[in-house]
């Protein structure tokens, strides 16, 4: 069995609140005096065990404030673990942030020579890869302009180009996909292909689920400073999306007004939070009988973030029968949207009655809610793909 | 018996290297980086680590020199008075910038893993590059002079030596507290300016009585400041030794920069995990 290349074992980290440290000699003389020490300790990590195989890429998942960064200085060297270890079996090249130590004043290749250094490469391993970094970065015309003349963009290639350069056994990337446009992006994930082919070990600190999903093999999730869920990236990815997306899915939505005798109710409606351009809404709805009913009929309603009702259909519409349902059974209710909402909040009504509709069994309001995000930002209920063309028409026409 | 030794050695000697390549590489790059942005959009750019000295040198020399007549029993006044100020110069420039050097990069400190001393060492590095420029002007100074130089010159890389272990010493130390303490830097100000009148830099030590210059040259710096005038310019230098009859007194300023370079080391190794939280 291999040593594993990261091992932290019951990792804790404590911070001393800045603001209320004493800095001045005044502060810490007055200080002294004073009996209760009014020092506040600030909990970022709590007891984090876990290992990393070499090869492995590890998602670290997490919301902002959660502690993940803290977690990944901590494996860096960079903070010291207030309890507990943390051992690393070959070399580590940590990219908390890129294009560190760049400075403005000085020129694009100079800030090559710098932050090459920085990474460990001497004068003359970077000589011998100028050009290649250079080319990579696509800058060879702006190289002796100074830095703060680059634009953002050019600035994240060249500093994302030198880092491509590192060797290391072991890679720390903080959300460094995050920047550049989507040419550049698509250049750092081929480059996190081929890292993930040669035996790299890395550790990547996302929220990004698309990047997490793509990459990873394993992933943790962090939420108040301690890992609630470690396992496939497949599965951490599901348990993060349901666990923090706004109005959630499986948990009943609080302020959601619910009416009905019950001899049918839905015990799950699931929605994704998150609904970008294209894709279908998927409504995952389960209901179980508390009763003997026959045929009933399932139904919902969708409404924007005004309470204007947009569509919405039943079983009994889509001529779908239901059958009979025993008491105690369950079933489970799919129901496929094409996406033409418009960009913004929408909440989902669903419905259960009787095939006369006078008898209503479950009718929740609001029971669940979902955001769509559009590029087309129309003022109107709806929003489906539409297409336009627009081309001169001859002029002798006119 | 001898081949297994040999072959540690070498074995030895690679892992140094490996162990320090990289702080060697940053503390190249940084020294490079300093230089470059220091004068930047300077007309005279480089030239300014010598005028400055020379400047304050002028201004010195007339108002002491000129108006005030100190100095004038002692031979090649100026060469010797800008010697001091040389020496006093590096090392009030290597302790107050050294001091800000954790400070002044936390960017780096929080974002990437480093040698920390590599920082402060990048800051005396560059002060001493300065130094050996202006020795350059002390040269030619003595050229034109014609200083004689004697066979004690020998002494004066022992001397420097010891001057640069109690800068940068102080350099590391201060740089450690100051991450704590803000005040530092306004306190160290003020200690500069007193010393800087404490030490016999303007004036000859033969002005002191007796019992104060006794007490006076124990001070390090007091100490290397005549010692090297001695060795260099001219042995009508009052030094330590001469004070107490006996050259064996000088244990005890280099001493306590001894005890200076082992306190520092110590503090600023212990104190240097936490630098990326605090500064």
């Amino acid at each position: 069995m291999a040593e594993p290349m990261i091992r932290v074992a019951g990792v804790s980290k404590d911070f001393l609140l800045p603001h209320l440290r004493q800095t001045t000699l005044k502060g810490k003389a007055l200080n002294m005096f004073r009996k209760s020490r009014t020092i506040e300790v600030q909990e970022a990590l709590r007891d984090i065990s876990f290992e990393v195989e070499r090869g492995e890429f590890l998602g670290v998942i997490g919301r902002n404030g959660s502690g993940k960064s803290t977690l990944l200085k901590i494996l860096a060297g960079i903070y010291m673990p207030t309890r507990g270890t943390v051992t690393v079996g070959g070399k580590l090249v940590p990219f908390i942030e890129l294009g560190v130590g760049f400075n403005g004043e000085l020129t694009g290749r100079e800030n090559v020579y710098l932050n090459g250094a920085l990474l460990g490469f001497s004068k003359s391993e970077v000589d011998a890869m100028y050009h290649d970094i250079v080319a990579f970065a696509e800058l060879e015309d702006s190289m002796d302009q100074k830095l703060k003349n680059y634009s953002s963009g050019m600035q994240v290639r060249i500093a994302f180009s030198v880092a491509t350069r590192a060797r290391a056994d072991i890679l720390l990337i903080d959300e460094v996909l995050a920047v550049g446009d989507a040419a550049f992006q698509r250049k750092c994930f081929e480059h996190f292909r081929a890292l993930k082919k040669s035996d790299t070990t890395i550790v990547f600190v996302t929220h990004g689920m698309d990047a997490v999903r793509q990459f990873c093999d394993r992933a943790i999730l962090i939420e108040e400073c301690s890992i609630v869920a470690q396992g496939g990236a497949e599965d951490v990815a599901a348990q993060y999306t349901e666990l923090f997306t706004p109005q959630s899915t499986a948990t009943p939505h609080p302020q959601g007004k619910r009416r009905g005798s019950g001899d049918v109710r839905y015990s799950r409606v699931d929605v994704p939070a998150l609904l970008r351009d294209g894709g279908t809404l998927t409504l995952e709805l389960e209901a179980v009988a508390e009763q003997d009913v026959d045929e009933p009929v399932f139904g919902f309603l969708i409404k924007n973030s005004s309470g204007a009702p947009i569509l919405g259909t039943h079983s009994l519409l889509k001529r779908q029968a239901t059958g009979s349902l025993r008491k105690g059974e369950r079933v489970s209710v799919t129901w496929s949207v094409p996406n033409v909402f418009s960009d913004g909040l929408h909440h989902v009504d669903v419905g259960i009655t009787d095939r006369q509709g006078l008898a209503v069994y479950d009718h929740w309001e609001e029971a669940a809610s979902f955001t769509v995000v559009k590029e087309e930002k129309s003022p109107y209920i709806v929003t489906p793909d539409t297409s336009l063309v627009i081309a001169k028409t001859d002029a002798a026409d006119a | 018996m001898v081949q297994p030794q040999k072959r540690d050695l070498t074995e030895l000697i690679a892992r140094i290297r490996l162990r320090y390549r990289y702080p060697l590489i940053l503390l190249r790059a940084m020294v490079i980086t300093d230089f470059k942005l220091r004068y930047q959009a300077s007309l005279l750019g480089y030239l300014w680590t010598i005028l400055r000295p020379l400047a304050i040198f002028s201004i010195l020399y007339i108002v002491f020199v000129k108006f005030l007549r100190l100095g004038a029993s002692t031979p090649y006044f100026p060469v010797y008075l800008l010697f001091g100020i040389v020496i006093w110069g590096f090392f009030v420039e290597s302790t107050s910038q050294g001091m800000g050097s954790l400070v002044a990069r936390a960017d780096l400190l929080r974002k990437i893993s480093f040698p920390r001393y590599v920082l402060v060492l990048s800051v005396g590095a560059s002060v001493l590059i300065s130094f050996a420029l202006n020795m350059l002007v002390i040269v030619l100074f003595m050229v034109l002079m014609s200083v004689p130089v004697r066979v004690e010159v020998l002494w004066l890389p022992l001397l420097f030596l010891e001057l640069v272990a109690l800068s940068i010493s102080l350099a590391f130390f201060l740089s450690a507290l100051y991450v704590r303490f803000r005040d530092l830097n306004y306190i160290w100000e003020v200690c500069m300016q007193a010393a800087f009148y404490a030490i016999p830099i303007l004036y000859p030590l033969t002005l002191v009585p007796t019992r104060y210059a006794r007490l006076l040259v124990l001070n390090p710096m007091a100490q290397i400041v005549q010692d090297a005038r001695y060795v260099l310019v001219t042995p009508e230098t009052e030094t330590i030794s001469q004070l107490y009859s006996t050259p064996w007194v000088r244990v005890i300023p280099v001493g306590i920069t001894l005890v200076l370079v082992v306190t520092s080391v110590v503090y600023f190794r212990r104190r240097s995990r936490s630098f990326a939280e605090e500064a």
